[in-house]
């Protein structure tokens, strides 16, 4: 197969050496079948073993290797050299998140806000190993089925502008894996979840920029799932006064 | 991680990174034109409950060139709103079943856009049939 070279832009930083990050240029020859993180690994094998960069599986579906390519966020493992060819690739760290080096980001906002939501089942009747599995049907598996294949490869929190101007709007895909949840039959929390969705980092932090769903590498549609709940949210706040008892879930 | 030294980058002009933001501001900025356009309506009752000599000063001034020109610029925006919006609205929707297939997105956005559309002919029609 053909090789041909192209130019890879690349934003570097080194928090031991750097106050702000700076850029630097690689020319990569590339075949037609590799992947924008065969570049950068071809970078770090051949010509600058400093450059620093997750990655793991190779096959989208850790969601490790996600970044802007051109400004636009992907898993560059599922993306192409040969699309970006002879414009040349700029590559920074995913939008939104401090960067730790090179194209290392910090999750550890995320992962804070992912284990907020309790995502994992609350049943009502927990079941004993002897009672058996909780029985679904396919009906009820799709009600949640596309929000439970979120990676989170963090692609639509560098999509989304709403959390790049505020960190503390929990997010795209942390309110897309709380509504997969929601949406089980099984579970029974989302009185317990509702707290964090009415807050005004919940749903309400979100104003439909919808991007967050036109990047996801797997049809999660957070935007959807935010949107549903703004509903649901609305619902929850209006009940509050037609119940004299209240709802547990309320802020 | 709270301990490592990170370079959080700014945010100044996001819009203008990526198209996506640019059509995303415009369908923000859209409501501007919607907002005035829904005042000269306003303006136009608020006219008509004064009589009839104040209903037809006002008539007479959306014939003006200047009228004429921001209601065909606010027809031309309003128009994108309302496409922005029909869009976005599967969104806002749980997930719809039709005899136990799952409606798609397109579907419901071409629903929306085809009522918008018949209902404004039928509205068309209804005024110019009244003014005849």
């Amino acid at each position: 197969m053909a090789t041909r070279v192209i130019t890879i832009d690349c934003l570097r930083y080194d928090p031991e050496t750097d106050d702000e990050p700076r850029r630097q240029i690689y020319q990569v020859p590339f075949t037609d079948d590799m992947s924008v993180l065969q570049g950068l690994q071809y970078i770090k094998d051949q010509l600058d073993g400093s450059l620093t960069f997750r990655w793991s599986c190779r096959m989208a579906i850790c969601g490790s290797c996600g970044m802007m390519l051109n400004d636009v966020p992907a898993l560059s493992c599922q993306t192409f050299l040969r699309d970006y060819h002879p414009g040349g690739l700029r590559v920074d760290p995913l939008s939104h998140f401090p960067i730790m080096r090179d194209l290392v980001i910090d999750q550890a906002d995320f992962l804070r806000k992912l284990e907020a939501i309790k995502p994992y089942i609350i049943p009502r009747d927990p079941r004993s190993v002897a009672e058996g599995t909780y029985l679904q049907t396919p009906a009820q598996l799709n009600e949640y089925y596309q929000y439970s294949q979120c990676i989170n490869c963090l692609l639509c929190y560098a999509a989304c502008p709403q959390y790049g101007l505020s960190s503390a709007f929990i997010g795209p895909g942390a309110l897309a894996l709380l509504q997969r949840y929601n949406a089980d039959s099984r579970d029974a929390g989302t009185d317990e979840r509702m707290q964090i969705v009415n807050a005004e980092d919940g749903v309400w932090g979100c104003t439909l920029v919808s991007y967050c769903s036109e990047v996801c590498p797997k049809d999660v549609d957070p935007a959807r799932a935010v949107n549903q709940n703004k509903i649901n949210s609305t619902k929850d706040y209006f009940l509050r006064f037609l119940t004299p008892w209240g709802k547990p879930g309320g802020t | 991680m709270a301990n490592v030294k990170t370079y959080v980058r700014p945010m100044g002009a996001w819009w203008r990174r990526n198209p996506f933001y640019g059509w995303y501001m415009l369908r923000e900025l859209s409501c501007v034109f919607v907002t005035a356009y829904a005042v000269v309506l306003l303006v136009g009752l608020a006219r008509l409950a004064q009589g009839r000599p104040a209903y037809e000063a006002w008539r007479e001034s959306l014939a003006s060139p200047s009228a004429v020109l921001f209601h065909m610029l606010a027809l031309a925006v309003v128009t994108y709103h309302a496409w922005t919006w029909f869009k976005v609205m599967p969104k806002t929707l749980p997930f719809l079943t039709l005899a136990g297939r799952r409606i798609s997105d397109r579907a419901i956005i071409s629903a929306g856009v085809v009522a918008a559309v018949m209902s404004s002919v039928l509205i068309f029609l209804a005024v110019s049939l009244a003014s005849l």
